[in-house]
């Protein structure tokens, strides 16, 4: 199975590969959110719920259901 | 009469927009580091060079043009309507220069709408910090424009910002990106179909409503038959937009942006690792709530004191300096204590605006919402809901605007819908007021005692809008596309000028717009309180006289005797009478009944009703407190403030739905008004409720 920004651990990084069209909010995908963009996970309340992400600059909170809809690439 | 010119602000939340509104109209709208603080458009003038006078529009911060929150649609619902009385004759795209990729998608969006546009990239104070730097003639040959670089705080490139204003005929409205190049033979298509209309335009048009309501299609001219796609394939397309534009985005910048990325990092990382803590995080949030409410009670209690003080004396010399008479009564009865009862809230109520503002301006309120979110959501809130209830702790109007940033409509009503239970600054004064009279002076573990009741009932206002959301939560069969997307905003140092002013502005708006229903409302209390129908009233002290004949009275005891005999029967005393047995089962009077009905207009006039009908019954100077405290209870006995009737009032007053103001913004709102037409009924019902078990179960 395919990883996902849900699968990050504080600190790490990832390069975004995937996601499903239907589901990503465009909102998203405007902030910077695109396929070959660095993500990476800077903080995680409880449960990893939100997820608080670097993305390609832009910090952003998503809900780990959508986190999980984002396929990446770790990088180590 | 000068030609005059108009100019739309728009840009990312938080970037500035307001900021440079004030900087260039010289008005001070609210600012505040979260995104999401201006929900309505806002207008002002600003002055130009040549003489020319320009009509500047600051608008709520969108992402791009595909709305996906109300605040949001405000934007495009403009920039679609060429008829629209704000068109902009020239748009200002402000951006942050920290954030400068993603602001370009909403800049060159609006540039494909062949508006012409100016960029602005603001807070430049902070580039050599962050080791940026920008070679500005370059980006506007990429952006085929002019840039500015602005800073709004250290009112840097205003100047410049007019000057371009002013010539803004000369810029190119050339698109950035070709739209046709997303699907040529749909575009070719929608060219022959409408050959007057800007591309992107009809683009944008057709799109709307996948994500978000009603664009008026019929203001462009597109039939409802002009057969589109299917709404998934429209996703696509809008996606592949996207990536186009960040194409077009990537390759301006490489050439004339860089960014030194060791200068970067820094304060953020450092204060996120604990502010976002999963244990510290909370630890430091609920302490600053601590600490808020703490501040509110005891600091602001000397200036209160003085102010209680000062308006009876003020009281006194009113009557004996001018002439004795109706005039003079209506002043130093009616007027003066009913205003008291406003002004003496002031302190508190700026010690509360002043934190909010800070929380905003700082950048924590995002931090709130992150760790928030979660909790929230099992009770049908979202994170967002937050900062609503959070500023519903000032007032529930703007805490109900504050909804609007929330993208799921269930999440957002059902914030709406319990935003009022929260405490608002209006309820202060009357929890003051009580707990001062039936709550006693003591220390409690070395928490003031009156202080931690205060700090309960702020807990009860929120635990009650917590616990209806979730039986709405259950209730309502809303079908919701739940996402949650929020910034975090780099932390900043309050700028304390945009604080003061902020609070300023707040507590004034607060005071005028409660000091005249007050004024209104004691004046009318007091006519009807100092005159009544019929025999006893107009023969009061005959009466009184032969009721007393036996036992000799001095003077001033009789006085005070007639005093009241007449105030029972006056045109107030008659009514306040005929809605006594509703409020006497919760332990009250019928001067309380009154003042609960006349604060159904609005919480704050309670205390002035109050202080209207005592001091007209009564000759001293006293102070409202004490006028209170001497009151007894003519059903029962005993002196009307216990423990139990003071319970019982505070209780009524936390839950019930008594302000005017709040239900018209529900309204506003929610486009209907079942909402607040629920919301006072079913909220007055649990006040109801819960007073009258709180009376009988303490008394
Ligand atoms: N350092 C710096 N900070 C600025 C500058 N301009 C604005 N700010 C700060 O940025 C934050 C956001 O400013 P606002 O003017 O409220 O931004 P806005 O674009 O109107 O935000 P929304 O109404 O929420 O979309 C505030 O904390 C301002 O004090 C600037 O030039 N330099
Ligand atoms: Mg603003």
């Amino acid at each position: 199975m395919s990883k996902t920004i849900a699968d990050l651990k504080r600190g790490q990084r990832g390069i975004i590969k995937s996601f499903s069209a239907e589901t990503i909010p465009l909102k998203l995908l405007e902030m910077g959110c695109l396929p070959g963009n660095e993500v990476e996970l800077v903080q995680s309340a409880p449960f990893r719920d939100p997820l608080y992400v670097n993305i390609n600059g832009s910090h952003l909170a998503i809900r780990n259901e959508t986190a999980r809809q984002i396929e990446i690439e770790i990088l180590t | 009469m000068s030609k005059q010119l108009n100019v739309a602000l728009i840009g990312n939340p938080n970037t500035g927009k307001t900021s440079v509104f004030n900087q260039l109209t010289g008005l001070n709208q609210q600012v505040g580091n979260y995104p999401g603080i201006t929900v309505e458009k806002k207008e002002g003038i600003c002055k130009l060079p040549k003489n020319i006078k320009a009509h500047i529009l600051d608008l709520p911060g969108t992402y791009s043009l595909n709305a996906s929150s109300l605040d949001e649609n405000v934007v495009i619902e403009l920039l679609l309507n060429k008829n629209d009385k704000d068109y902009p004759d020239v748009a200002v795209v402000v951006s942050d220069v920290e954030n400068l990729k993603r602001n370009l998608l909403l800049f060159t969006q609006i540039k494909d709408l062949e508006i012409p546009t100016i960029l602005v990239v603001n807070m430049a104070d902070r580039m050599e910090r962050k080791g940026i730097s920008i070679d500005v003639p370059a980006l506007e040959k990429e952006l085929k424009t002019k840039v500015v670089l602005v800073s709004a705080r250290k009112r840097i490139g205003i100047e410049e910002l007019k000057e371009h204003i002013v010539n803004y005929r000369h810029l190119s409205t050339e698109p950035c990106l070709n739209a046709s190049s997303m699907d040529p033979e749909y575009f070719n298509r929608l060219r022959n179909a409408f050959p007057n209309q800007s591309l992107y335009k009809l683009w944008l048009v057709i799109t709307q409503d996948v994500n978000f309501g009603n664009v008026n299609r019929n203001s462009i001219g597109i039939k409802e038959d002009f057969i589109t796609k299917d709404d998934s394939t429209l996703k696509r397309l809008q996606q592949k937009e996207t990536i186009l534009r960040y194409q077009f985005i990537n390759g301006a910048l490489k050439k004339t942006m860089s960014v030194d990325v060791n200068a970067a990092k820094g304060l953020r990382a450092g204060l996120d690792r604990i502010l976002t803590h999963r244990i510290w995080g909370y630890v430091i949030f609920f302490s600053i709530l601590l600490l808020i409410f703490q501040a509110i009670y005891d600091w602001s209690s000397y200036p209160m004191d003085f102010i209680d003080e000062s308006f009876a004396r003020l009281s006194e010399l009113t009557r004996s300096v001018l002439p004795a008479g109706p005039f003079t009564n209506l002043i130093s009865e009616g007027v003066i204590p009913g205003l008291g009862g406003v002004v003496i809230f002031i302190p508190q109520i700026a010690f509360l605006f002043l934190f909010i503002s800070i929380l905003e301006e700082s950048g924590y309120m995002s931090r709130a919402v992150f760790l928030m979110d979660r909790t929230m959501r099992r009770f049908g809130l979202s994170g967002k809901s937050v900062v609503p209830l959070v500023s519903g702790t000032a007032c529930a109007i703007p805490a109900v605007m504050a909804a609007r940033n929330i993208e799921d409509w269930k999440e957002r009503l059902i914030t709406i819908l319990v935003v009022p239970f929260t405490t608002c600054s209006a309820r202060l004064p009357v929890y003051l007021i009580i707990i001062a009279l039936v709550i006693p002076e003591e220390s409690f573990m070395g928490f003031n005692l009156q202080g931690l009741t205060l700090m309960l009932l702020y807990m009860l206002g929120f635990g009650m809008a917590i616990f209806s959301a979730w039986v709405l939560h259950k209730i309502l069969k809303i079908k919701s596309r739940s996402y949650f997307v929020i910034e975090m905003p780099n932390y900043k140092l309050p700028m304390f000028k945009n604080v003061g002013i902020n609070v300023v502005e707040k507590t004034k708006a607060f005071v005028l717009g409660a000091g005249k229903i007050i004024l209104a409302i004691s004046i009318i209390l007091w006519v009807l309180a100092s005159y009544g129908p019929g025999e006893n009233f107009n023969n009061a002290r005959e009466i009184v006289e032969a009721n007393y004949s036996e036992t000799f009275l001095p003077e001033e005891e009789l006085d005070e005797l007639v005093a009241s005999y007449k105030l029972q029967h006056s045109y107030i005393g008659n009514i306040g009478k005929a809605i006594e047995p509703a409020v006497a089962p919760l332990g009250y009077d019928w001067k309380i009944g009154i003042a609960l009905i006349s604060s159904f207009a609005a919480r704050e006039v309670f205390v002035g009703t109050l202080a209207t009908i005592y001091s007209v019954g009564s000759d001293e100077e006293e102070t409202i407190k004490s006028r209170m405290a001497s009151e007894t209870n003519h059903i029962l006995g005993g002196p009307l403030f216990t423990l139990a009737s003071g319970v019982s009032l505070l209780l009524f007053y936390a839950f019930a739905m008594q302000c005017m103001s709040t239900l018209a913004i529900v309204k506003k709102e929610t486009n209907t008004w079942k909402w607040p037409v629920l919301q006072l009924i079913i909220m007055t019902a649990i006040a109801y409720l819960a007073a009258l078990l709180a009376f009988q179960f303490l008394r």
